[in-house]
Formats: C-alpha cells, sequence, structure tokens
C-alpha cells in the first residue's frame, strides 16, 4: 500500500552497525575471528574480571575516521568515550564502552539512487565506535541461557541516519548503499547473516501536511535487505491502523519475526532504560592531529560514486548500468578488467563498454546469483569472460549462441574458443550459405511466402526461425536479417 | 628482626645475617600469632612465601640479588594475586581466585620479594575505619579496641605492628594516608598514573591509586621505585621515567617554600593535632625551610564534590559483580532478575550498597547535571587551587586526620560522620597529586600524622621531605607496646 | 528526608540490589543525608568551568596496535565460573 496515497508519509531513520574487521577486539588483544567454539575469544579484559582495563585499538580508530571521511562528514578533534550503564548477561561489565557527547564522526551524507532512477540525499548524524555484546544461546537448555563471549569486545562503527527516508525502498536503498561503502573502504565485511552488518529501523508514521515527527518504533533483529522492507512496511500499515482504530503509537522497541512477517512488542525488554552515559574514566579523550586525518584520507579507494561517475563520463555506461557495476569494489574491478581486454590494452569504446556492461550485470551476476557465489569466486575469471565477449564482437559467434558458450564454460571450465570449436558453434557468415538456407526455407514455405507478400508482414519472424532452425542458430542474424528482407522482396 | 625497617633488612640479608627463609618464618610466625588480636589478614600466604624465600636465599647464594630480593611485603587484598584468593574484603569475592597477578604483584615478584599473604580492608576499598569488611573489622595495635583507618587497615596494622615491614596498598580518598595517620606510620599515595592500576581491583577509577603503607620515607622509597612506572595495560598509566627515590632522600631542605593551606588550619582542627604539626613544622624551619600561608578555597568542597563522584565511578565499576561469571552467586536464583538482585543484594554489604546507590542516583536521568557534572566542574576549581598553590610553594603540609583513632563501632551508625574523616585528604585524589603521611606526635598515646603533598610526580621531593624529618626525629620508630616483644602470645 | 520511598526502590532497581521492606527506610535515611551532603555543591560558582573527567589533563588516548596477543585460556578462566556447560556461561532464561 502507499502510505502518501492515503494521506500518510511515513519517516524512517536507521542505525547501521558494523562490525570492524580488524584482527583484534577494540580494547583487548583477543582475536575477533567468527565462528569459534565458544568463550575461546574471550579474554580476562573481554570477560570483565575484576582489575582489568581497556586499551584503544588504533586501527578501529583509524577506520572509523576513514568511513567519516568517505561520507564527507567531519571528524571530530576530540572524541570521548563513555559507558552505557545497563545489565545483561551479554554485556560483562554490566556497561558498554561507546561514545555519547563528542563521536569520532559527525556529520555527513550518503547518495542514493532509487529504481525509478530519481536520486536522493540521506543525512548521516553520526557515527561512533562502540565495543559489541556477547550472545545468549538458548538451544538446548531448557530453563537456561547459555552466554558466550567471544563477540564480546568486536569494534563495532555505530552509523545514525538523519530520519530522512520516506519509504521501505528508500531506505534499503540508502542501507545497501552504506553496505557498499564499508566493503569498498574495506573496514568490514557486511556479512548479515554472521551479524557483522546489522540494522535497526525506527519508523513512525504522520499525516502528509504535519509538521511535527509521529512516535517512533524502533524495529531490531533485521539482518537482510528484503527483511527490512517488509519490516518496514508492516510496521507502517500496524502503526497507521493504530491510529485510524483511535490509539496511539507506543515509543518502544520491536522486533522483526521473519517467519511471521510481522513486528511485535519486546516485552521483557526494560522500558525507558536510563542508561546514565558518563565519560569512561580508564580511557582518556581520542585526539586525532589534521596530520593524521590527512594520512587516513590518503588511503581511501576510488569510492562507489566517484567509480560511477567515471564509468558514466568515460565508458559512456547509463548511470543505472554504472550503479549496478559499482555496487562491489570487486564487481567493478572485473568488469573493468574485461572491459579493457576486450579493447586489447586501448581505452574501451562505447559499444565494448556496453557489451561488457550487459554481460557482466547479466549472465554472470545471475550464475554468480544461483550459485550463491561472490564475484571473486566467479568460475569464469575476467580474461577467459573477455574472451568470450571477443568473439561476440569479431563475429565469431552471435549473442545468443554465446549464451549458450557461457552456460557450458560456467559447467565445464573450458575456454570460449575450446567450446565453440567442440560444439561447432561457430556463426555463419558466407552470405551464400545463408542466401542457400533461405532459399530452401522459401521453396519450403511456399504458402507462407504468398501471404507474406500480400501484406502478412509479421510472418518475417516466421522465416527467420525457420532459417535459424534449419542453420542449428548459427546464421549470423543481421546478415540473415538484410538476405532475407532482399529476397522477399524479390 | 621485627623492629628493623625494610632498608636495614636488606643491609642486614646482604651482610648474611640471617637468611630469607628465617626472617620469613620469623614474619609468618608473628602473623600468625597477631590474627586473633588484629585480624589484619584474609590469606596468609606461607607456602608461596616459603617458596619464594628459598629463591631469594638462592639468589644471594649465586651472587644475583638485587635490591629487594628476598624481602617480605603483604599486599592489600584487592591486589588480584594468581593463583590466591583475592577477596577485596568481600563476600562477593571470597570465592575468587585470581587467574593473573597484577601489574604491581609482577613487578614486585620479580624485584625478589616474598609475599606473606593478602591483608584485610574495608569492602571493595569504601572505608575509613575497616570495619565494613566481610571478614570483620581491624583492630589498632596501638589499642585493639580502636579502628586502625581505612581502607588500608589490615595493611596499614600489619606493618605497624611489625609483622610485615612493609605492604601495597590502594588510596582513593585517603585510605593510605588516613590509616598511616592512625597507625603511627608512613603512607604515601603517588600522583594519579604513576602506578598501573591493572589488576588493583576498581573503585572509583579517576581517583584509584596504588601506594604502600611502610616504617619509613626510605622504606617506601625503595619499593616504590620498583612499583611505579609506565604500563601499557592501564591506558591512564603515564610513560613518564621513574626517578632513583632512594638517591635524593639527603638533599637538603634549605629554601624550601612549604605551604600551610589556611582552609585546613582553619576552625575546626583539633587543638593537639594542630600542636603537633605546628612542632613538626619548627624542625622544617630549623632545617631551612620557611612558611607561608596558601589558600585553596574550593578546598572545603573536597567531601561532597568526592561523595558524587566516586559513588558515580564505583556504582559503573561493580556492575560487573552480577554472579555469571564469577564470585558469589545466590542459591537457586527464580529468574535472571532475581540472580542479579540477590547476588548482588547477598554478595555486597551495607556500605558498598549505599554508595552503589548514590552513584546511581547522582548520574540518572534528571540528576545528571546537578550532581555529577556539578561535582566535575568542582573538582576542576580544586584541581586549579592546588595548581595555583604549588606556583607560590614546593609542598603542602598540613594534618592527615582530624583526630586519632576512634573506638571500633563508634561511627558506624552515622556514614556522614565516618565520611568527615577523608576530610583532609580527599583533595589530593581529586587534583591527582601525590601526598604522603608520616607520624608527628602522639596524643593521648595514640599517633598523629602530618601529611606533605606536592605537585604531580613530586615523589622524590615528598619522601626528601620526609626522610629528613625521620632523620630529626624518631616518632616513626615507636612501636605499639603489644606487639614489642619478638614472641608474640 | 530528601528521598522518598519510591526513589529508594527505583534506585535500587536501576542498580539490581535486593532490598528487604525493613532495609528501605535504613537506606532511605543515610542515602538522603548523604544526597544532602553533596547539595553542598550547588552554591559553588562554577560558571564556565569545564567538567574536569580526568586529573591528567592535556593528555590523550593511548592506542595500540591492532595485533593479536591473547589465546585460548577458557578453561582457567572458567573455573571462577558458578555454571558452566559446555563452556558456556549458564543463566536464567533470557527472553528476547
Amino acid at each position: 500500500m502507499s502510505a502518501t496515497a492515503s494521506g500518510w508519509e511515513t519517516v524512517i531513520g536507521l542505525e547501521v552497525h558494523a562490525q570492524l574487521s580488524t584482527k583484534s577486539k577494540i580494547f583487548s588483544g583477543s582475536p575477533t575471528a567468527y565462528g569459534s567454539a565458544p568463550n575461546t575469544q574471550a579474554n580476562l579484559v573481554d570477560l570483565a574480571y575484576p582489575g582489568v582495563l581497556p586499551v584503544l585499538n588504533q586501527e578501529a580508530v583509524r577506520m572509523a575516521v576513514k568511513f567519516g571521511l568517505a561520507i564527507g562528514s567531519r571528524i571530530a578533534p576530540k572524541s570521548v568515550f563513555a559507558r552505557k550503564n545497563y545489565f545483561y548477561p551479554d554485556l560483562p561489565k554490566g556497561y558498554q564502552i561507546s561514545q555519547y557527547e563528542l563521536p569520532v564522526v559527525a556529520g555527513g551524507h550518503l547518495d542514493v539512487v532509487l529504481d525509478d532512477g530519481t536520486k536522493k540525499r540521506i543525512g548521516v548524524t553520526r557515527a561512533h565506535l562502540e565495543e559489541d555484546a556477547g550472545k545468549s544461546l538458548h538451544e538446548g537448555l531448557p530453563k537456561q541461557s547459555g552466554i558466550d563471549l567471544n563477540r564480546a569486545g568486536t569494534p563495532l562503527i555505530e552509523i545514525v541516519s538523519e530520519p530522512d527516508m520516506r519509504s521501505a525502498k528508500e531506505a534499503v536503498a540508502y542501507l545497501k548503499k552504506v553496505h557498499t561503502l564499508v566493503r569498498y573502504l574495506e573496514i568490514c565485511d557486511g556479512n548479515m547473516q554472521e551479524g557483522s552488518f546489522r540494522c535497526d529501523a525506527n519508523v513512525s508514521v504522520r499525516r502528509v501536511g504535519a509538521e511535527k515527527f509521529g512516535t517512533r518504533a524502533e524495529i531490531k533483529n533485521i539482518n537482510s535487505f528484503r527483511f527490512v522492507e517488509k519490516a518496514i512496511n508492516y510496521e507502517v500499515a500496524r502503526q497507521i491502523d493504530v491510529i485510524e482504530g483511535g490509539g496511539k503509537v507506543m515509543q518502544e522497541t520491536r522486533l522483526y519475526d521473519p517467519d511471521k512477517g510481522e513486528t511485535r512488542s519486546m516485552r521483557s525488554k526494560e522500558e525507558a532504560n536510563d542508561y546514565r552515559y558518563f565519560p569512561d574514566p580508564d580511557l582518556l579523550p581520542v585526539e586525532l592531529d589534521p596530520a593524521f586525518i590527512e594520512r587516513v584520507r590518503a588511503t581511501l579507494p576510488e569510492l562507489p560514486d566517484q567509480k560511477a561517475a567515471r564509468f558514466v563520463a568515460t565508458l559512456g555506461l547509463s548511470e543505472y548500468d554504472a550503479g549496478v557495476l559499482t555496487s562491489s569494489k570487486e564487481l567493478a574491478a572485473y568488469y573493468e578488467e574485461v572491459a579493457k581486454l576486450l579493447a586489447a590494452g586501448k581505452e574501451p569504446t562505447k559499444e565494448q563498454a556496453k557489451l561488457a556492461a550487459n554481460w557482466v550485470a547479466g549472465s554472470l551476476a545471475a550464475a554468480l546469483n544461483e550459485h550463491n557465489l561472490e564475484i571473486t569466486e566467479s568460475r569464469i575469471d575476467a580474461q577467459r569472460f573477455a574472451a568470450l565477449l571477443g568473439r561476440i564482437v569479431d563475429n565469431t559467434i552471435s549473442g545468443k549462441i554465446a549464451k549458450d558458450v557461457f552456460e557450458a564454460m560456467w559447467a565445464e571450465g573450458k575456454d570460449a574458443d575450446a567450446i565453440i570449436e567442440s560444439k561447432g558453434l561457430k556463426q555463419i557468415t558466407d552470405t551464400g550459405a545463408i542466401e542457400k538456407a533461405i532459399d530452401d526455407c522459401l521453396a519450403k514455405n511456399p504458402g507462407q511466402l504468398a501471404d507474406y507478400r500480400s501484406g502478412k508482414d509479421k510472418l518475417f519472424g516466421f522465416f527467420v526461425g525457420q532459417v535459424m532452425k534449419a542453420t542449428g542458430g548459427k546464421a549470423n542474424p543481421a546478415q540473415l536479417n538484410e538476405l532475407l528482407k532482399k529476397k522477399l522482396a524479390g | 628482626m621485627h623492629t628493623l625497617t625494610l632498608a636495614e633488612l636488606a643491609t642486614k640479608l646482604r651482610a648474611k645475617e640471617f637468611s630469607v627463609m628465617e626472617l620469613t618464618n620469623a614474619l609468618l610466625g608473628r602473623i600468625e600469632a597477631s590474627q586473633p588480636k588484629l585480624n589484619a589478614f584474609v590469606t596468609v600466604t606461607g607456602d608461596t612465601a616459603r617458596a619464594q624465600a628459598k629463591a631469594a636465599d638462592a639468589a644471594f647464594a649465586s651472587g644475583k640479588a638485587g635490591p629487594l630480593t628476598g624481602l617480605p611485603l603483604a599486599h592489600k587484598d584487592i591486589f588480584c594475586t594468581r593463583g590466591v584468593k583475592t577477596s577485596c574484603g568481600s563476600r562477593m569475592l571470597d570465592n575468587f581466585v585470581s587467574p593473573y597477578d597484577a601489574t604491581v604483584v609482577e613487578k614486585l615478584n620479580a624485584a625478589g620479594m616474598v609475599t606473606l599473604g593478602k591483608t584485610n580492608m574495608d569492602e571493595f576499598a569504601m572505608g575509613s575505619s575497616n570495619e565494613t569488611s566481610y571478614y570483620g573489622p581491624v583492630r589498632n595495635p596501638w589499642d585493639l579496641g580502636l579502628v586502625p583507618g581505612g581502607s588500608s587497615g589490615g595493611s596499614a596494622a600489619a606493618v605497624a605492628a611489625r609483622v610485615a615491614p612493609i605492604a601495597t596498598a590502594t588510596d582513593t580518598g585517603g585510605s593510605i594516608r588516613q590509616p598511616a595517620s592512625l597507625c603511627g606510620i608512613t603512607g604515601i599515595k603517588p600522583t594519579y598514573g604513576r602506578v598501573s592500576r591493572y589488576g588493583m581491583i576498581a573503585f572509583a577509577s579517576s581517583l584509584d591509586q596504588g601506594g604502600l603503607l611502610a616504617l619509613s620515607a626510605e622504606d617506601a622509597a625503595l619499593v616504590l621505585e620498583a612499583m611505579a612506572g609506565f604500563d601499557p595495560r592501564d591506558s591512564t598509566s603515564v610513560d613518564t621515567p621513574v626517578p632513583n627515590y632512594a638517591g635524593t632522600l639527603n638533599a637538603p631542605l634549605a629554601g624550601l617554600k612549604i605551604g600551610l593551606i589556611k582552609e585546613f588550619f582553619d576552625k575546626g582542627l583539633d587543638a593537639n593535632v594542630e600542636k603537633l604539626i605546628r612542632e613538626a613544622l619548627r624542625v622544617y624551619e630549623k632545617l631551612g625551610a620557611t612558611l607561608l600561608e596558601v589558600k585553596l578555597p574550593a578546598l572545603p568542597l573536597s567531601v561532597p564534590t568526592y561523595y558524587v563522584v566516586a559513588p558515580a565511578e564505583a556504582s559503573s565499576n561493580l556492575a560487573r559483580f552480577d554472579g555469571v561469571r564469577y564470585g558469589y552467586r545466590c542459591k537457586e536464583p527464580k529468574d535472571l532478575m532475581d540472580l542479579y538482585k540477590r547476588s548482588r543484594g547477598e554478595g555486597f554489604g551495607a556500605e558498598v550498597k549505599r554508595r552503589i546507590m548514590v552513584g546511581t542516583y547522582v548520574l540518572s536521568a534528571g540528576y545528571f547535571d546537578a550532581y555529577y557534572l556539578k561535582a566535575q566542574r568542582v573538582r576542576q576549581l580544586i584541581t586549579s587551587d592546588f595548581k595555583r598553590a604549588f606556583d607560590e610553594v614546593d609542598v603542602l603540609i598540613g594534618p592527615t586526620a582530624p583526630d586519632v583513632a576512634f573506638g571500633i563501632g563508634a561511627k558506624t551508625s552515622d556514614p556522614i560522620q565516618m565520611y568527615l574523616n577523608d576530610i583532609y585528604t580527599i583533595g589530593a585524589n581529586l587534583a591527582g597529586v601525590p601526598a604522603l603521611s608520616i607520624p608527628c606526635g602522639f596524643v593521648r598515646g595514640l599517633p598523629v600524622g602530618m601529611q606533605i603533598a606536592g605537585p604531580h610526580f613530586a615523589e622524590a621531593r615528598l619522601l626528601n621531605v620526609a626522610h629528613m624529618y625521620q632523620k630529626e626525629t624518631d616518632w616513626h620508630r615507636q612501636m605499639p607496646a603489644a606487639f614489642k616483644p619478638e614472641k608474640l602470645s | 528526608m530528601s528521598l522518598n520511598r519510591d526513589q529508594i526502590n527505583s534506585i535500587a532497581h536501576l542498580a539490581r540490589l535486593s532490598l528487604t521492606d525493613a532495609e528501605i527506610p535504613v537506606y532511605q535515611d543515610s542515602l538522603s543525608k548523604i544526597v544532602d551532603l553533596v547539595g553542598q555543591l550547588e552554591a559553588a560558582q562554577t560558571a564556565g568551568i569545564e567538567p574536569m573527567a580526568h586529573p591528567l589533563s592535556g593528555l590523550s588516548s593511548r592506542m595500540r596496535p591492532d595485533v593479536v596477543t591473547e589465546g585460548d585460556q577458557h578453561e582457567l578462566y572458567q573455573r571462577n565460573a558458578p555454571q558452566v556447560e559446555a563452556a558456556l556461561y549458564l543463566v536464567p532464561k533470557v527472553i528476547e
């Protein structure tokens, strides 16, 4: 349902928690690797033993600064760690070391492109460093929970957006952009299943034209882009129902249940926790001088927007294609390599760039998706892929046949040429051979020929199909079209 | 042996007048005999001590002994000691055996010192009389019906009774200096950041500092040099070199400028205590020092400031004691809330609970600005007062405690009464400046201490000023009668 | 008194401390006295003064390099645990 259609406006803000891919934890020297046996990566500091103290990991700071610079924010010359005090079994100290009044990153923005091509700038309020909590496990224990503190102390960057999003789709676009960016910057692996990239959504509704924001609910536990969209849509509908039914939306935390497709109130969570933030006396303020910040700036890679703009400007790609191909640094690199190889070391022409774009974003992406592989795990590397495309460009095979060759390359791991050779898929470009096939076809189908000549233009496609069939699909389509036209004209 | 200072023991050990093992066994015997009277120890580490003594004697035999090899000490039970119970004076940690050594413990072990045991203390270092310990009160060796001071009462009593020649301790609001004063010994609280807090169970992180209770400034100088220093495991530990404190003990005091805090010598200072301080100041004048009055107008607000900041930090530091990963757990918890509330309610004593609640209150929404932020601003004022004073003078001298030792149970019904014991000591913690207390006389047969404070990292100067006084006087050599005999009954 | 019973109860709850009925007035009394004591701060002139979170002014955060320095010692660390099973710390069920 469209909220605006019924006079309602949706307001969404997202909080993203991204685990920074440091080797060791933010305040201790424990490893951060995922999936180890319980409590084998929790040392005295992580376990909050009496007498232990935190020591800050400089790489976590560097990564946060990198992120801030990439979104055009202000890097705080002085930022302070604060204690967020609350009791929960996965929080060993009884407080989380976070940042409150003085975060390391303030302001900034991300530009997103929506499905219909419109652009929107989403503001970022702040991003700060904090430590992750451990995990509670409930399976196999009837009346108890088991606490695993391996994750406790993993560095997080919490990215808080302005409440600038007005639809679930905008929220998803923003989330995907953040996801792409942190992976470009190599500060987070973005693995949502493993929990290294998590999202909470703050959702509220208000009547179109209203000045104030409505009461918002926070939805937690959303670990996929699809669920973000569903959860938000469900929540918007729920809130509208509540208000239209005469009720008030409660400011509360809700969980998204992917099985039922609904959000529900977290009954057991404390209402309005008083976190009693105060600066952590065990840690001194983080002071970053301009020289340090510039050194970090120098390590920024070409950012997604910059790369996409370059693809549009120098390769003549559409904004949409450029957006798709730059959604990950690795995909963009693969694409660029294919385009360059296709151009035999020269600057790719528009046609070459477009061909490569269509294929990388098309068949290759589909195959990766189907087999759940990253571009870095592609069964066909850039060289072999470029070689396949080269055979289209030089007319050895048609685009249609190329699709079959691609499937075979993927399945068998052979080169394009080997497959073309072994399956005899070379395009027929011999004018004489094509003419002969056309002659045969017209001779075999006198009735349709007569019908066509008396005005039934649609039958052109029939003849094309018949000739293609007769030639095993290998007739060069362009030549076939031209010659057929001539022969039909008489 | 028990009447000797640490420095004298070191000399005699090197001269092989007796072995480390003999000394250790003698002290262990005295400790055992004194326990029913003093209750100064929570744990006596006899086996460890003898093993360390053996190694020390071997070091002496092979000529590999260092300046502190074989010297016995006790650790306040707030320092984590690997493989040994570390209770912090609390039921909460009654069953806790630390898996690691505090940095201070590591350093003194490495120097070859011999650990006699872990001393009793006010629970989680909260107290000024050592009456809040789960293990019962410690008694003052000068009069067993009186308190030794707190929170480092066990360390102070052990040293005063000559059952340990020196002991580590901690000071957050006066917990080294005030017991030193009440027990007639020397106690030093170094500059904040001078001694590593790693492994020192936290009470108030921005105020806590590890230090020593000793028989003399010279003894303190010897061990402080080994204890102090940068520790990469403590982010608040300062990376400046540790001076050779012993080397400057005898620097002449001619030209020393001593400041007298007007606000401390005002109304309220006990006349008998004042008399002794002024006599001590005359000694300093004879040694060439001059006296100046200085004003620290924000200093009278020390106690209220402290009782916002310290409980606030403590309420957060003690949140980790929840019955989940170590420490006391209540029986048969009904649910998670019950686990937390009863483990903490039963594991902590009344004073600790009181301070946790005060701390929780002053940090809570609606009160944070009025209490916590306000207190931190006043703290800034107090710190500036000290800075300005030290622009004019080299050290500040004054009383350590408002009175001599009081009766056990005398002040336990009114927490405010108890808190006012720290009226002269708290300021140094708030400003992070170093301060020590040395004995300067007796009132009604009970010891009185004189406090000497200096600017940041002035420990060498403070120890020098204290040592020169101890060369002219022998208050620090007085021993409580009950503990004079070698063999205690 | 500066603090009433409800406040004592909510503070104790926030701090996860169980208080018996008999204890509530006792803590109410002592806490109120302490609140009165610290109320003396109100009169202090602190306009324009920065709050001081650290006695070491002018020092900034020390950082450590991103290196793993710890191995698995969970058996040692869990010796003090009140209840452990399959290396997990056990607590009464946490409802999410």
